[in-house]
């Protein structure tokens, strides 16, 4: 049974469409991207599925269970737009969040401590929010974010604002986390981020679902059909006028070719005329190159 | 319910605990009483300038006697003015006032010159005026052959005091009232009214900027995945209140101890002076202990088991209905206090209106400006606490009550409905058209 199952979801704002029929399921225990350009929608979902706003149409289904207001307590939401009251002390803002999360008093305490000695923070329990640096900030509103050990975590743009250290510290939490059993969908637009933590996509523009699937699927579908092949010395005479050669450079030749058999035929055709092959490999299109077209496309 | 008392506990306590709350709620009273001093010797304030003043008294009516006051010195003269004006180096002076003859006794308009490089003002102008007209008549009285002290017996003074129709009844509010009740009814209706303004005014806008805070810093999209707008609007609202509460509270212990305080400080005796002022029945300003004595006396004789109350029920009436109309204008504009300012007007002029007419009420209580603006449940917290020390009749405080806490929940309802909605709106202003838009929209 999916996490969290998205079925024929629909919102419009007075004059516009914010979520346009999107259907997808969340395996459990999996990390979904969700992705898509800014204004695309993927806020306007987020705030249905954290039962923030309600669909217009549509049913979410929670656990196997139609999404209720009783859900929040078990969904972690780190917005975009984020932020702590300031003038209060570090230590009882998080005590505050998660007793609001339906902890008990002392439960919260003692998870807090937990995170804020995984986080080397607990120098900051007595601290104001505003004597912390925005780094330091994101890192309380992370830890305040899962201290209720949620079932679904909802990461709106986690790495922004963050410093290198910080954003690895981050990251190894959320695949912690998902080791742990819970399931997460972080939500952005930095497409690199994505290759690197989620296993599934799910890609949103202009309210629709133009793209759903695991990474490796997706790739595989948009690739262009494009092989390198790396070698030491000089290429025959001809070889870069050929059809298929998309670029030649110092070391490297690119082409194309429709089958793969036909790209071990064009290498054995290289090695005959006795070039040194130092390398071959398929290139896949990148997330990035995926998404622009895709989007692109749509916006025509 | 758990988490609504979570929020009001933090919005409480986050106020209550810091150094400027617990600075305004034991400073408050002296601070008032400070404030209502001085503009008291702001408005007595008289001029401290002195002249002296050359008078040439063409008919001698005044028989060169006249009377020197604070900031006249007046000395007369048989010269000629162009001599005195000659002289001015040998024996200086300020002014010099001529007064011609009077041409009939029976003259009732008299025309006299004031010659100086300065500006007479105002007061100094009122006050010759007055010194000047009493001699005069005494002049006419002389012509006449009339007997002054005849004169003076035609004048009496009047005081009106305020009896009930049935003089058994003691329950009424006039029983036992003197001219005193009035002038107390009065002090402690203004008190009680502009103390009700600035509690209403200082806690809504507390309200507004504290919304606006948590618009700006995006904490408001954390907390309503875990809570209700509703929730969140209404622990804010209630949270504050009880801060107010704590305060009127605090004020409600700290005074009469202060009174108490500050009899004792000077001596004064009120139990022993008390049948005086019942004797007299007037005001006696001349002997400050007898005045204390009497106000004290005043004080004690209103029906605080009223008022009181009252004043607590019309606080959380008052403050209901601005401070969740200043939610909901806080939550429409985010950090824009310049753009707040379209908004804010609809809310602050009420209560603005309201003040004046709490003024204008507590010397005519019973008139119908005061009467039905004390109904109407915009002006009612305000102006209802300035009536209560006069007695109004029953009926009219508790519809007033009823109309207020009925526009408090229609208030709160419609501010819910525009919070909820504009606490997540960034970047789009919220014009009037909008909010309307807001109060209409399912969610």
């Amino acid at each position: 049974m999916p996490i969290l199952s998205i079925q024929n979801v629909t919102k419009r704002y007075q004059d516009h469409l914010a979520v346009d029929d999107v259907s997808f399921d969340m395996p459990r225990g999996t990390i979904l991207g969700l992705l898509g350009p800014n204004g695309a929608g993927k806020t306007s979902l987020i705030r249905i599925i954290t039962t923030i706003t309600q669909a217009d149409t549509g049913r979410i289904l929670f656990d196997g269970e139609p999404l209720s207001t009783f859900h929040p307590g078990q969904i972690g939401y780190l917005p975009e737009e984020r932020g702590l009251y300031k003038k209060m002390k570090v230590g009882e803002h998080l005590i505050y969040l998660a007793r609001l999360k339906g902890l008990k008093h002392d439960e919260a305490k003692r998870r807090i401590d937990e995170w804020m000695e995984r986080f080397a923070m607990t120098e900051w329990w007595d601290k104001k929010v505003d004597e912390l640096s925005k780094g330091m900030q994101q890192k309380v509103q992370f830890v305040s974010t899962i201290v209720h050990d949620p079932k679904l975590i909802i990461l709106d743009e986690p790495f922004s604002g963050l410093d290198p250290l910080n954003t690895k510290l981050i990251k190894e939490e959320i695949a912690r986390l998902q080791q742990k059993g819970m399931s997460v969908i972080f939500s952005t637009h930095r497409m690199e981020q994505v290759e690197e933590i989620c296993k599934d996509i799910v890609l949103i523009n202009q309210g629709r679902k133009i793209l759903t699937g695991s990474v490796a699927v997706v790739k595989e579908t948009y690739k262009d059909n494009i092989f390198e092949i790396k070698f030491s010395g000089d290429l025959p005479a001809g070889i870069s006028q050929l059809e298929q050669v998309v670029a030649v450079s110092e070391q490297s030749l690119t082409f194309r070719s429709e089958q793969v058999s036909d790209a071990n035929s064009f290498m054995q055709n290289l090695m005959n005329q006795k070039v040194m092959i130092t390398g071959f490999k398929e290139i896949l299109p990148t997330l990035n190159e995926i998404f622009i077209k895709l989007v692109t496309t749509t916006h025509e | 319910m758990n988490k609504l008392w979570l929020i009001i506990q933090r919005e409480y306590l986050s106020r209550v605990k810091t150094k400027s709350f617990i600075l305004t709620t034991l400073l408050g009273p002296f601070i008032l009483g400070i404030f209502i001093v001085v503009v008291g010797l702001i408005f007595g304030y008289q001029s401290d300038e002195t002249r002296d003043i050359v008078i040439i008294d063409e008919g001698n009516m005044l028989e060169r006697k006249i009377k020197d006051t604070e900031s006249f010195f007046f000395r007369f003269s048989d010269k000629t003015y162009t001599d005195i004006v000659a002289e001015k180096e040998s024996k200086p002076f300020d002014a010099i006032l001529v007064i011609p003859v009077l041409k009939e006794v029976a003259d009732r308009k008299l025309v006299i010159n004031y010659h100086s490089e300065d500006q007479l003002d105002i007061d100094g102008m009122l006050a010759l005026q007055g010194i000047i007209g009493d001699k005069i008549r005494d002049y006419k009285i002389k012509e006449l052959s009339l007997d002054s002290e005849q004169l003076d017996n035609l004048r009496t003074s009047i005081t009106v005091n305020p009896e009930p129709l049935d003089p058994d009844d003691e329950e009424e509010g006039a029983a036992g009232a003197t001219p005193i009740t009035t002038v107390v009814g009065a002090i402690i209706g203004g008190f009680m009214g502009f103390v009700m303004y600035m509690i209403v005014f200082i806690n809504g806008m507390m309200v507004m900027r504290s919304v606006m805070e948590e618009k700006t810093n995006r904490i408001v999209e954390v907390m309503i995945s875990t809570v209700k707008p509703f929730q969140l609007m209404m622990g804010k609202l209630i949270g504050v209140g009880g801060v107010g509460l704590t305060q009127i509270l605090v004020w409600a212990i700290l005074i009469p101890l202060i009174v108490m305080g500050t009899n004792l400080f000077f001596g004064f005796d009120t139990g022993q002076a008390i049948d005086l002022s019942e004797a007299s029945g007037e005001l006696n300003t001349d002997d400050l202990e007898i005045m204390v004595a009497q106000v004290t006396a005043e004080l004690r004789a209103v029906n605080w088991w009223l008022i009181v109350p009252c004043f607590v029920i019309f606080f959380l009436g008052g403050y209901l209905v601005y401070s969740s109309l200043f939610a909901a204008v806080g939550s429409a504009i985010g950090d824009d206090m310049a753009e707040s300012q379209a908004l804010t007007m609809p809310i602050t002029i009420p209560v603005i209106l309201a003040l004046y007419i709490m003024f204008a009420a507590i010397r005519a209580p019973n008139s119908s400006l005061a009467v039905w603006s004390s109904i109407f449940p915009l002006f009612s917290p305000i102006v209802m606490p300035a009536r209560l020390a006069f007695d109004p009749p029953a009926w009219q405080i508790l519809l007033s009550i009823a109309l207020l806490l009925a526009t408090a929940w229609g208030a709160v309802w419609v501010s819910a409905r525009i919070y909820r909605t504009g606490i997540l709106m960034y970047g789009k202003k919220g014009s009037f058209k909008e909010i309307w838009k807001w109060i209409r929209a399912k969610q």
